[in-house]
């Protein structure tokens, strides 16, 4: 057993008073441990929870009882068993997901994130390692620098973890030999510099017998180095480094509670802030001085990064959740498009051209993705080409956001440059993401004001504009219907236009195909065409199957509220296959044509379309009189 | 120089990052209070979180009836002093059907509390729900997420948990989906203990040692808080003694053992709790149920 523990037993049975003082005054790391499956993880944590007494006795007896019956040491201790949560984990004797644990030493506390070695958890790895301070890669001294070393030392260094411990274990087992550590850290130094990683710490260990974890090992007297512990109490934590760059501030929630208080309440992401000090609300560039840091145990003299605050300012200006308040003469930048490194997390992959939400920060925008630069091989660090990012795929992706966001680049700032993606449709956390740089397009093209506005095109038509959105299967009517609707508003004096699939498909769209994301980029475009002819103040009639919702919500973001009216020509498979007016169902069937709606391809329909009308029981005039009574009026 | 934070100061500002965050997003968020320690630093940080307003969420107690009478005084003291409503949810099933520790066992954590919580979340229509579990609690604790979805039925799918990257949470969710959101997480019992001490946090005297009636009980010790009650339900009164006693963690009378301590101010007790040998939840019945995985299965089933 290694010794000494930790925690100062003596000093909180003698002087609890005291100890308490030493306690309060501790700072915190958050650490991952990674490594394959056998090398060693789990017993590494164990003990370190065994040694700082963060075990009871009666979780140690269970751990007794459980070694003997499904333990992997003999009639020895495992200490896996501590940390191995789960019960479909027990079985299995394997790790997960990303667990976190707690331990305490006389100078800090320290929170572990307990990280799986296996390749199809990247995500969990990389869950892990987005709030660690420092990452101990696990090596079995008998296996040296594998597969997954390299992988894992690449997510850490992709994550931005500067401190990198690599602690070669299981040294018990190749008696302790120097020639065995000195090779593997040349390998992995080789390694290291070529993904770019500026230094790491390496140190001989053995999780089982307790070497150099606490106390310096009498097994390794070749090592001179500081052990496991003490590196992990000395080294220095992100927040301070945080500390020392210029402030900024997302704005979390506007605290109103009466009229005399207007307060904004945000976590400070980096630098520290003083009364008195010149604050610019970035992205309206307003600027004020700030006059009270408030908190309930009374007004802060400063505040600095990794505070939870709220900030009183010398003006009324406008300020609300999503904005970022920074230091006056160095704000951050907004922008629409990035390059960005995007570790897709998801079963489901990424669909190219669809919007996401996207969030950073306390923002949250729509945003979609384009086709990957490329991919990283996780195991090779090779860049390859790919059309998409499937599960656990690392990529380098171009973003667009439907406007403009604070930022920064990742590796300056992780609250403003670290981001998820989610799905609009099941919610999902699909990404993270790391964005690099701002694409100069975004930042050199402006809107141009005009004169004529909207509301005046549309006064002159005398009409509120309008996008009908037809959708429905291939042969349901779209066509026809909207054709008929078209008519009756042309008797009626309205100004409107008929988007076609098959026609814009001659033109605008004769670049694309029918992929998935091809699908999406045409309905992109005729969304963007659709509202351009509404903002002129025309009715819009689009005829596109538009089989997926994501897209039709989409375009249902880019029109003003209650302007665009999805109707849903609902007909069944059967019926449209059996009309097969254009033979394109014959074909399909027959193979002779991919991707085809209904046949090797989805159909999401509306879930609450505003109209609906079912051409099994209604023929195209029928519907089309039924459409134009749901419209009225038409003012 | 800037000053380094403090790792209490530290988790102080995540939790109150993480309530901001909930308050942001989700529609109608509730704190679930149990008047519990744990429950006076939710309640704490919810205060800063927000002041000087008061925190924008109701209290939710779902009650047992089996509380101790000390309890029930603080939760009303607290709830007037916070300026928050406290709405107080007692299963009207189990209820009717005078469910109690003695005679139903696993049923009477079950009906009042799983259930209750349940038919209480539906019943307001709760889509965001604070909770004060800790990840050092208990082992399926450690892997759950600060952000923890539920389906419409309550139920807990730890294979299908949305991963949480730095500290970005989504909170989107489908209609009749909620969340339970666990702001100390990554708080451990001393730390509890120790911001208890130095922000001064009102917590039950009952976790104070002090002279108190105690009855011995299939080789617990626990203290006879409703004689009347006790004597009713038990066929027979237990044989009363005083002795000095507290208590590390509080739930139902009946189901919650004491330990003798002479403990009579925070410091003490957090001496005698570092000090001691036994983990924190052993006191309570509730994880010993169905072998070692008790608490996994509880929250499979919608237990918090």
């Amino acid at each position: 057993m290694s010794e000494p523990i930790y925690q100062t037993e003596a000093l909180i049975a003698e002087d609890i008073d005291a100890y308490l003082a030493q306690h309060e005054h501790k700072t915190m790391l958050r650490f991952i441990t990674c490594g394959s499956v056998d090398d060693g993880k789990s017993t590494l944590i164990g003990r370190l929870l065994y040694d700082s007494k963060m075990i009871f006795e009666d979780q140690l007896a269970a751990l007794e009882t459980d070694s003997k019956k499904v333990g992997t040491q003999g009639q020895e201790i495992d200490f896996a068993l501590l940390v191995d949560g789960l019960a479909a984990e027990r079985e299995q004797g394997i790790t997960i997901d990303v667990a976190y644990r707690f331990f305490n030493t006389e100078k800090r506390k320290f929170i572990v994130a307990d990280c799986p070695g296996h390749e199809q958890y990247t995500r969990n790895m990389v869950t892990g390692a987005s709030t660690a301070d420092l990452a101990v890669i696990l090596i079995d001294a008998r296996k040296g620098v594998l597969v997954q070393t390299r992988r894992h030392s690449y997510l850490c260094h992709l994550i931005g973890i500067r401190n990198l411990v690599l602690a070669v274990n299981k040294m018990d087992l190749v008696d302790y030999d120097p020639k065995v550590f000195d090779d593997i850290v040349a390998d992995y130094a080789a390694f290291a510099k070529s993904i770019g990683i500026e230094s790491f710490t390496a140190m001989p260990i053995s999780g089982f017998k307790g070497d150099n974890i606490t106390s310096p090992s009498a097994n390794t007297p070749w090592y001179t180095g500081s052990t496991l512990v003490e590196h992990l109490e000395t080294v220095e934590v992100l927040s301070s480094v945080d500390a020392g760059k210029p402030f900024r501030m997302p704005v979390q929630w506007v605290n109103r509670p009466n009229l005399d208080f207007r307060g904004f309440s945000g976590l400070i992401a980096t630098g520290s802030l003083k009364p008195g000090d010149e604050i610019r609300v970035v992205p309206s560039g307003k600027t004020s001085k700030v006059t009270r840091v408030v908190t309930l145990g009374g007004d802060l003299d400063e505040a600095v990064a990794g505070q939870s605050v709220t900030l009183c300012l010398a003006d009324e200006i406008d300020c609300s959740r999503g904005d970022v308040i920074a230091i006056a003469d160095n704000p951050p930048q907004a922008s629409d498009q990035f390059e960005s490194t995007l570790v897709w997390l998801n079963d489901d992959a990424m669909h190219v051209g669809r919007a996401y939400w996207l969030k950073l920060g306390t923002q949250t925008v729509s945003a979609t993705v384009q086709q990957p630069k490329y991919v990283v091989n996780v195991n090779t660090m090779e860049h390859l080409a790919a059309k998409t990012l499937d599960l656990n795929a690392i990529g380098v992706v171009e973003i667009a956001t439907d406007r403009p966001i604070v930022f920064e680049a990742y590796a300056d700032n992780r609250t403003l440059g670290g981001f998820i993606l989610v799905d609009k449709i099941t919610n999902a956390t699909v990404a993270a993401g790391m964005l690099h740089f701002s694409l100069r397009r975004a930042q050199n093209v402006h809107w141009q004001p005009t004169d004529i506005t909207r509301a005046e095109h549309a006064r002159l038509k005398n009409q509120t504009p309008r996008v009908l959105w037809f959708t429905g299967l291939s042969g349901a009517g779209k066509s026809t219907i909207a054709n008929e609707v078209e008519k009756r508003l042309n008797l009626m004096n309205r100004h409107t236009f008929l988007l076609d699939g098959d026609n814009v498909r001659h033109g605008l769209n004769k670049d694309l195909g029918f992929t998935e994301a091809d699908r999406i980029e045409n309905i992109r475009r005729v969304g963007e065409v659709a509202k351009l002819m509404a903002d002129a103040g025309l009715i819009v009639l689009t005829a596109f199957i538009s089989p997926f919702r994501a897209e039709r919500d989409m375009v249902r973001q880019m029109i003003p509220a209650g302007e665009f009216v999805e109707i849903y020509v609902d007909t069944p498979l059967a019926v449209a296959e059996q009309r097969d007016v254009k033979g394109l169902y014959k074909k399909a069937r027959a193979g002779e044509l991919k991707n085809f709606t209904g046949i090797d391809s989805p159909y999401e329909p509306p879930e609450v379309p505003e109209i609906c009308v079912n051409t099994a029981e209604m023929s195209a005039e029928e519907a089309a009189d039924y459409i134009i009574q749901q419209l009225l009026p038409l003012k | 120089m800037t000053k380094s934070l403090t790792h209490l100061e530290r988790l102080e500002a995540e939790a109150i990052h993480i309530m901001r965050e909930v308050v942001a997003e989700a529609e109608r968020p509730v704190m679930l209070y149990s008047v519990g320690k744990d429950s006076a630093v939710m309640l704490h940080l919810a205060r800063k979180a927000f002041y000087p307003s008061p925190p924008p969420f109701p209290l939710l107690h779902v009650d047992t009836t089996w509380k101790f009478k000390a309890m029930y005084d603080l939760r009303d003291k607290m709830a007037k002093e916070s300026g928050m409503e406290l709405l107080v949810y007692q299963n009207p099933e189990a209820q009717e059907r005078g469910i109690n520790p003695f005679d139903h066992g696993a049923l009477h954590t079950d009906m009042w509390k799983t259930e209750g919580l349940k038919q209480a979340l539906d019943k307001y229509g709760f889509d965001a729900a604070f909770g004060g579990a800790r990840r050092d609690e208990e082992k399926s604790r450690a892997k759950e997420r600060i952000f923890s979805f539920r389906t419409a039925s309550h139920g807990w799918d730890p294979k299908n948990q949305r991963p949480e990257l730095w500290n970005l949470y989504n909170a989107k969710k489908n209609k009749g989906e909620s969340i339970r959101v666990f702001p100390i997480s990554n708080w451990t019992e001393l730390d509890i203990w120790q911001y208890i001490h130095l922000n001064d946090v009102p917590i039950v005297p009952l976790y104070f040692a002090e002279e108190r009636p105690t009855y011995m009980w299939e080789g617990q010790l626990f203290m006879a808080d409703d004689v009347e009650r006790l004597e009713k339900l038990m066929g027979n009164k237990p044989e009363i003694t005083n002795r000095s006693i507290r208590f590390r963690t509080l739930g139902c009378f009946p189901l919650t053992g004491a330990v003798e301590s002479t403990a009579k101010t925070l410091p003490e007790v957090i001496q005698e709790t570092l000090l001691t040998t036994t983990s924190e939840r052993q006191g309570r019945a509730i994880d010993k149920d169905a072998g070692g995985a008790g608490m996994e299965v509880k929250k499979q089933q919608g237990y918090f």
